[in-house]
């Protein structure tokens, strides 16, 4: 069955014509292209996938496009401020929280989503949000040091208006 | 990893209009709530549902609402992390908060709701345990109106509940407590995160000064075909004076009572000895160190 839905994707109102039963997963990738968001394990269990959806982290991989008229989604692909790379982006890239890369950018949105809820995470925080996000290179070490760093910033950008 | 099958989706606007369609369309349909479970199903046991009724466009169904008699309304499509983030939940029930806290992860709590939970019927679901250690009720509703269940009821066995094919779960409702009601929630498996619980164990007391327990809820999840309260348990605590030795008393008893299956997590055995194990751990920390914890503490806390 397709279905016309409208939906808001990194900031910009757009109107898609959907099967009801495709993956948000699929929606993002293989019809609109925007292949950042990455499929892993497929049954929720590695964040790949994540996206923000009305504003909160989910996995795309279990979300039905039929089921989002009128969704607000954030990819990785909406992540960056203006030109400038996000503070999590920068700190992941600085932190070298990335190797392979493939969990990065459910990484990036989850931490995002940590961030804009609890400015000043503890070490401990950042491992119970990023718990469902699985990294088989860099064993979190970096990954939380730059979760902690973008945190700084974020304040640091916050205060200074 | 395979995908769903083509499908057809309803976004009805009311209780109502979802039963008729279920009505209309007959068998071989789902409803949908946070996906979690079902579009796993889907995708990993083959499951394809003709058509999905998305409960989520329907009004009403979500939220936690604290009523003047003093019992906690949860509406269905109330997620985990709502639950698990209430205020409310967090004040007077801050085990079922970390229970709920216990499920998945963060994008699976912003996406599985409590009633999907309790309707899929799964025997190691977290909550469940610590719904039936409040005695809480659920609201069905249906063609003929609307009609309340224990959820002691309501689960018939792994993925069977009371509920007829055109019903739909509206609310839990937890009845007012006694403002001395202590409570925790054990989820005992190897993984700190992302796993399903080997053994659960919930207990509520409500205990006086001097530590005698007026009255002992036990509930145990993953050890029978339902979540299932240990009434034997229960009795050798209740009215008694809560000690160590009395704690291992009900967690032997709660051992005798479970009915746990050998699986690929764990043998039958090894969950009987857990079972003992961790209600009498529940019983001692609920008395002792009651109200919401870290999960760092929560993890050194099951032993």
């Amino acid at each position: 069955m397709t279905k016309k839905i409208q939906i808001t994707l990194n900031g910009k109102k757009t109107s898609v014509e959907v099967q009801a039963h495709r993956l948000l997963l699929d929606l993002l990738r293989d019809e609109i292209g925007l292949t950042g968001t990455k499929e892993g394990c497929g049954t929720g269990d590695c964040g790949a996938c994540t996206v923000l959806l009305n504003g909160k982290p989910v996995n795309s991989c279990l979300i039905l496009s039929g089921e989002l008229d009128g969704a607000e989604i954030v990819t990785i692909e909406g992540l960056k401020i203006g030109p400038e790379l996000h503070p999590v982006q920068k700190a992941f890239i600085q932190d070298g929280g990335a190797q392979c890369g493939y969990c990065t950018p459910g990484m990036l949105m989850m931490s995002k989503a940590l961030l804009e809820e609890n400015p000043n995470p503890t070490e401990e925080d950042i491992r119970f949000a990023l718990s469902g996000n699985l990294c088989r290179c860099t064993g979190y070490a970096k990954i939380v040091q730059a979760v902690q760093d973008a945190a700084v910033e974020l304040r640091r950008m916050k205060t200074e208006g | 990893m395979r995908r769903p099958e083509p499908l057809e989706i309803f976004q009805p606007a009311s209780i109502r209009e979802a039963s008729a369609i279920v009505k209309e369309k007959g068998p071989g349909g789902r409803f949908l709530a946070g996906g979690t479970d079902l579009v796993i199903a889907m995708k990993e046991k083959g499951l394809s549902p003709k058509y999905v009724v998305d409960l989520k466009r329907v009004p009403n169904l979500s939220g936690i609402c604290e009523e003047a008699d003093g019992s906690l309304t949860i509406g269905a499509l109330t997620t985990m992390r709502e639950v698990e983030t209430s205020p409310a939940v967090c004040k007077r029930f801050p085990f079922l908060a970390q229970s709920a806290a216990e499920v998945g992860s963060i994008q699976i709590r912003n996406r599985a709701t409590i009633g999907g939970n309790m309707a899929n019927a799964t025997p190691s679901a977290d909550v469940a345990p610590a719904l039936l250690a409040l005695e809480a009720g659920v609201k069905i509703a249906g063609a003929a109106g609307e009609r309340t269940l224990n959820l002691g009821e309501f689960f018939r066995g792994p993925g069977q509940t009371a509920m007829l094919p055109e019903e739909i779960l509206t609310a839990i409702v937890i009845p007012a407590a006694h403002p001395n009601l202590v409570g925790e929630y054990i989820k005992f498996s190897p993984r700190e995160m992302m796993d399903l619980a080997y053994v659960g164990v919930a207990v509520a007391l409500v205990l006086d000064g001097k530590k005698r327990c007026d009255a002992a809820r036990i509930a145990l999840g993953a050890v029978s075909p339902t979540p299932m309260r240990a009434p034997k348990a229960e009795a050798v605590i209740e009215k008694q004076i809560l000690t160590e030795e009395l704690a291992q008393r009900a967690g032997d008893e709660a051992a005798r009572e479970c009915k746990p299956i050998s699986d690929v997590r764990s043998s039958a055995e090894y969950r009987r000895a857990m079972v003992g194990a961790m209600t009498k751990r529940a019983l001692l920390n609920a008395a002792e160190r009651p109200g919401p914890v870290a999960w760092t503490e929560r993890r050194e806390r099951r032993y």
